[in-house]
């Protein structure tokens, strides 16, 4: 039944169209109470959404609870955080995973270095700049780019920068694959928070004389300002966790290397696999506390995105 | 400061759209000209050419000379950003920086081509506001985000910005529009005062304001939808509301337009 007929249906006057409403009768109600038909659809469609939330939320509490269950007492352990786990043997539950929260942290920064500014660069070129054939090429690579695995992304550095350009597998070399995930990532959504700036803004600012340039710098590109580090916050959010790249391009190692041009270094990812093939409890016990460190890493990186989107928010 | 502008056979193109035909006119430095005529007849396009900002939008393109005291602003060697320096604008919409305070709002224009020097900003601060008439309104809160203004508030903003580059004109699309008559009656005033130091053109649909305010008013209209608007008549004021040429700026003004 469309919403229409139900309507007229319920009303005494029955009149469909307004255009005759000075025919309803005059001392009738004008606004009838709610009828039996509509509450009754109106409460099943409550619950039902109702209940497509808590299903969604299932898959997810579950994993959380599982996660800080298992994980908990790892990074509780004095240890944790400030402890490698060189000369730890399999089965000892002693050390820590400072050297994999280093070259987690590390690689992403790195990855973040020249992925920003390129990928800023790029979504101003798109925004500001962009007309014709290499706008629309450029425009299409992203997509093509977004759509990538991270484990073709890893691949093609190892091809790329490995084998033909002789590099050595190292933490950045991670960092140049992390780089291919997160530019889609950074340029999509810098360019859709500069689309979100007026033209009146741009406008107000080519009136006073202010050149086209200098109007991008200090007017557009602050004023899209908070959410283009929020997108560049949860883009780092995501990469931090990719496996494929650290399989690929890095060895893994139990203790620290602060070095990310040259020698094995660990991540969190990495530590986890390479514990998989740890048949002693002690494994486990590590697998899940650094799956939990990742998430509280991401959580607190993706608190900071929502904080710096609060404070350095359009003033109103 | 004030310099007389002179439009010579000026066509105004959208791409292929030919949105304002052979229009001349002239602007007396220290006058006011107001712009009438009804919706889409190119009046907005006749005033975004005067500072070369319709050339911002793709494919838009002007023929003809607008000189301003006799120096042609479409010469091939005049830079549209030193053009807009000289001839400012002031939009329909109030449209204050969101990331600047109010006093960086006002002296954007200074700061933005380079001045440092703190004390002259507060000068010109001050100065522009006083003479936009926002002054006492604001004095006490500059360092507050330009958003937080009231409608006519931020539009006074937005005048106190575009003098505070000192430009020698001043072009205003429909600055009224969004305000109601007290804030109108302010920007009326200030259009009066600003006359003394400025050239001004502005764009309104209110027969009244274009009464009040200007010296000269100039009629544009439409022959027909697709085709390109005209320039109809430009004179004094007084006698476009008492006793216009055309027939058709007769029609308009008394509302038998149609
Ligand atoms: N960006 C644009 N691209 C293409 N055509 C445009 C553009 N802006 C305006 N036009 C067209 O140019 C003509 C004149 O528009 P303009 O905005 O100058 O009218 P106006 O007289 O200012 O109208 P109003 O009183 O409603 O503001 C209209 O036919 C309009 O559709
Ligand atoms: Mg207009």
């Amino acid at each position: 039944m469309s919403a229409d007929a139900q309507r007229s249906g319920a009303g005494p006057s029955g009149t469909a169209t307004g255009l005759d409403a000075p025919d309803r009768p005059a001392n009738g109600p004008t606004f009838q109470a709610l009828s039996t038909g509509r509450k009754i659809k109106n409460h099943a469609a409550t619950v039902l959404v109702t209940l497509a939330f808590l299903i969604a939320l299932v898959p997810l509490v579950w994993v959380l609870v599982t996660v800080v269950g298992r994980g908990v007492g790892a990074i509780l352990s004095a240890d944790w955080w400030g402890r490698s786990l060189n000369g730890v043997l399999p089965e000892s539950y002693a050390g820590g995973v400072y050297h994999a929260i280093y070259g987690t942290l590390i690689q992403a920064l790195l990855a973040a270095v020249i992925a920003v500014p390129i990928g800023i660069a790029a979504a101003v070129y798109l925004v500001e700049y962009g007309r014709g054939r290499l706008a629309r090429t450029t425009s299409f690579m992203v997509d093509i780019l977004a759509g990538v695995p991270s484990i073709v992304a890893a691949l093609f550095v190892f091809a790329a920068f490995i084998s033909i350009m002789g590099g050595v597998q190292s933490a950045f070399m991670v960092s140049l694959a992390l780089v291919l995930l997160m530019l889609p990532v950074v340029i999509r959504n810098t360019e859709e928070m500069l689309r979100l700036v007026p033209d009146e803004l741009r406008e107000a600012s080519y009136a006073l004389g202010i050149p086209k340039w200098k109007t991008i710098i200090r007017i557009v590109l602050p004023t899209a300002l908070s959410g283009t580090v929020t997108g560049v916050m949860l883009a780092l959010a995501r990469v931090m966790g990719e496996t494929a790249p650290v399989l690929v391009l890095v060895g893994y190692s139990q203790s620290i290397n602060f070095d990310p041009f040259s020698g094995n270094m660990a991540s969190l990812p990495l530590l986890m696999f390479s514990e998989l093939s740890n048949p002693e409890p002690a494994g486990q016990y590590r697998i899940w506390g650094a799956a939990l460190t990742l998430i509280l890493i991401i959580m607190i990186l993706q608190l900071g995105a929502s904080v710096v989107s609060r404070f350095s928010a359009i003033s109103k | 400061m004030a310099k007389r502008l002179d439009l010579k056979d000026v066509d105004i193109y959208y791409g292929d759209f030919h949105a304002v035909a052979g229009v001349n006119l002239s602007v007396a430095p220290r006058s006011v000209t107001s712009f009438i005529g009804p919706s889409g007849c190119g009046k907005s396009t006749v005033l975004r050419t005067l500072n070369r900002m319709h050339e911002e939008i793709p494919g838009a393109r002007v023929d003809g000379e607008v000189l301003l005291d006799g120096e042609d602003i479409y010469d091939r060697g005049a830079d549209a950003v030193a053009v807009r320096r000289t001839i400012g604008m002031v939009f329909q919409r109030p449209n204050p920086f969101p990331t600047m305070s109010i006093r960086d709002n006002v002296v954007a224009g200074l700061k933005l081509a380079g001045v440092r020097d703190k004390k002259k900003l507060d000068e010109v601060c001050e100065a522009s506001l006083r003479g936009a008439n926002l002054w006492k309104e604001v004095s006490g809160r500059l360092d507050k985000p330009g958003g937080g203004l009231s409608g006519g508030q931020q539009q006074r903003l937005c005048i106190a910005r575009a003098i505070a580059v000192a430009p020698d004109v001043l072009l205003m699309d429909e600055p009224c529009s969004a305000l109601d008559p007290i804030s109108t009656l302010a920007i009326e005033d200030l259009i009066a005062d600003l006359k003394k130091d400025y050239t001004i053109v502005i764009v309104t649909h209110n027969m009244q304001q274009a009464a009040r305010v200007s010296d000269q008013t100039a009629f544009f209209n439409l022959e027909a939808t697709g085709k390109p608007g005209k320039l109809v008549e430009i004179d004094d004021t007084e006698k476009i509301f008492s006793n216009p040429k055309e027939q058709a700026t007769e029609d308009y003004i008394s509302g038998r337009f149609g």
